[in-house]
């Protein structure tokens, strides 16, 4: 409701200089270092990377959840120091409370905000019925399907107005028809709420087709290896994803992805292999020589 | 709504038509076969108790002494005398009485004092290391043990009694509460303080749903329980109640109102634990089946 009083656009995210180190026994790990990202306001901007290269770790601290070890996150030039409705989030095991039916969760936010219980039906209503979900609104999450389930995710974490919209690779889970048409329900409704989205992903398909801009990490300790701007126009149908540009820029990323994830994997590989080939048996068995 | 009828059965006709009763018509077919399962395993419950039954009568009435000696155990028959009898008698219904409100008072407190304590130790942790070595040690003294000490502590009979009931089901009741605090989903507590949730509206719209199946878990163990606690309790130091009843037969040699006792304890178990049940049903509706 203040994003459309106010003048200057909102939901400007701004992260220098991040990271992101946590204690174990064997001393100081390094999840995520030396992170520059910014979205500015209703800007689509993915992130990809290889598996545990941290970019989940990113997306949490960005929410509030976890503080970071050095440097800042600031929407609209305010720090962010912990969780708030200002910031939605969408995760991908969904997480919709069990105990509430589809339309309490999407009015928990506006119940967390004191709005009286008539209002905030009234609000769940429009917003359901806009994920073509008002038939639904008293079933409980566990009778819906995953595609269901993540739009009322996705429903839940707009009902409040937030400024940013984080995903943490929220369509992980479903199918790949179930996917394609999530991806579409999350680009129209972005296109029209103009609110910032900052979408984690490691499907590069996805990335590209629903970004304006896509950053790439690095295997662990993530950082950031590229920025790759989707000059793609909108509206984009699903045809797109067949272009020659569309292709391109999917052969640029998969290469630098691809070799990020062979260092990841690459260290295992090549220990394992090594160990191999330095045992000698000479017929005693492998307990003997160890 | 007879059109209605009659398509779907028309419909359905080709693939059930061999199976169902033609005697039926389309709905009590279908509520047949939809119900099928637990029509049978009603009938076959229904028969094993009246095998049950037989075997008793049996077993007493030709006063079989095989290791096991039924020479004096009343037949169902006696019992079923004995039960007339007693219902008609307002001391027999006393001691029901007073056995339910020892069990009410018991186990009300157990549930009143186990479940926010537990909900508390689940949540803050210090509370969850200073009481948790105490109840540690006390939990695995079974309470009947606890009938002497109780003795000395309350000034009444009737209070020691309703003390011994409700440490039977306390632990159970705290013990389950901390394990479904324990599982509560983190990711879920997430969703809810990025969505503006404080602490207390966490506690109240999170964790404590997510624990109430663990709670009633802990609320259904402690009602058995409970009553185990109860008629131990009653059988050694009471003057009234379903347990004394019971051990007063024994010793006036009313063979049949011995049995009499033990139905009735085990009609009041499975009463309160159904009960518990249905509550369960009403406050989780999310978890009908």
């Amino acid at each position: 409701m203040s994003a459309m009083a106010t003048a200057t656009p909102q939901g400007h995210i701004e992260v220098e200089n991040f990271s992101l180190s946590y204690e174990t026994i064997d001393g100081l790990v390094d999840a995520v270092t030396n992170t520059h990202i910014h979205v500015k306001p209703g800007e689509f901007v993915s992130i990809v990377g290889p598996s545990g290269c941290g970019k989940s770790t990113f997306l949490n601290a960005v929410a509030g959840f976890l503080k970071p070890t050095t440097g800042t996150i600031t929407v609209d030039g305010e720090r962010v120091s912990g969780p708030s409705a200002e910031r939605g989030m969408v995760f991908q095991q969904y997480s919709l409370f069990p105990w509430k039916t589809v339309r309490e969760n999407v009015e928990f936010g506006l119940k967390m905000r004191g709005m009286p219980r008539s209002q905030r039906e009234r609000a769940a209503r429009t917003l359901l019925g806009l994920a073509g979900l008002e038939a639904f609104e008293k079933h409980y999450p566990e009778k819906l399907s995953g595609g269901m389930k993540q739009r009322v995710g996705i429903v839940r974490a707009l009902a409040t107005g937030p400024k940013v919209l984080l995903l943490d690779e929220p369509f992980g889970a479903l199918d790949a028809q179930t996917r394609v048409i999530m991806q579409q329900i999350l680009t129209n409704m972005w296109q029209r709420l103009k609110i910032s989205v900052l979408f984690v992903t490691h499907d590069i398909d996805e990335a590209i087709f629903l970004s304006d801009r896509v950053y790439c990490m690095t295997a662990r300790p993530g950082s950031i290896k590229a920025e790759i701007p989707i000059p793609l126009e909108r509206p984009r149908q699903q045809s797109v994803m067949m272009s020659s540009e569309f292709l391109a820029l999917r052969r640029g990323l998969m290469s630098l992805i691809r070799e990020e994830s062979l260092k990841a994997m690459g260290g295992e590989i090549n220990d394992l292999g090594m160990q191999g080939l330095n045992i000698e048996l000479h017929g005693h068995s492998l307990v003997e020589v160890l | 709504m007879p059109a209605a009828a009659a398509v779907t059965e028309s419909m359905s006709a080709p693939v059930t038509a061999p199976t169902a009763p033609p005697s039926f018509g389309a709905p009590a077919g279908r509520w047949y076969r939809l119900n099928q399962n637990r029509l049978r395993a009603t009938a076959i419950g229904v028969i094993s108790l009246a095998a049950f039954l037989l075997v008793w009568h049996l077993l007493t009435t030709y006063r079989v002494v095989f290791f096991v000696r039924f020479t004096n155990v009343p037949s169902p028959l006696a019992v079923y005398a004995s039960f007339t009898k007693a219902i008609h008698d307002p001391k027999f219904l006393l001691h029901i009485l007073l056995s339910c409100r020892r069990i009410f008072i018991g186990f009300s407190l157990a549930a009143i004092v186990g479940v926010p304590l537990g909900l508390i130790m689940g949540r803050f942790k210090l509370v969850h290391e200073a009481v948790f070595p105490v109840a540690e040690v006390l939990r695995p003294i079974p309470a009947i043990a606890w009938v002497p000490m109780a003795i000395m502590l309350w000034p009444t009979n009737e209070q020691s009694i309703v003390f011994i009931t409700f440490l039977g089901s306390f632990f159970p009741i705290l013990v389950n509460t901390l394990h479904g605090m324990s599982l509560v989903d983190p990711v879920l507590v997430r969703a809810a303080q990025c969505l503006g949730a404080r602490e207390r509206s966490i506690f109240r719209e999170v964790y404590f749903p997510a624990s109430l199946p663990h709670i009633f878990t802990g609320l259904t163990i402690g009602m058995g329980v409970a009553w185990v606690s109860l008629i131990a309790a009653e059988m050694i130091s009471g003057q009234y109640g379903i347990g004394y009843f019971t051990w007063e037969a024994y010793s006036l040699v009313q063979y049949a109102d011995i049995a009499l006792g033990m139905i009735a304890i085990g009609v009041l178990g499975l009463g309160s634990s159904l009960l518990i049940r249905g509550a369960g049903q009403l406050v989780m509706p999310w978890r009908a089946k």
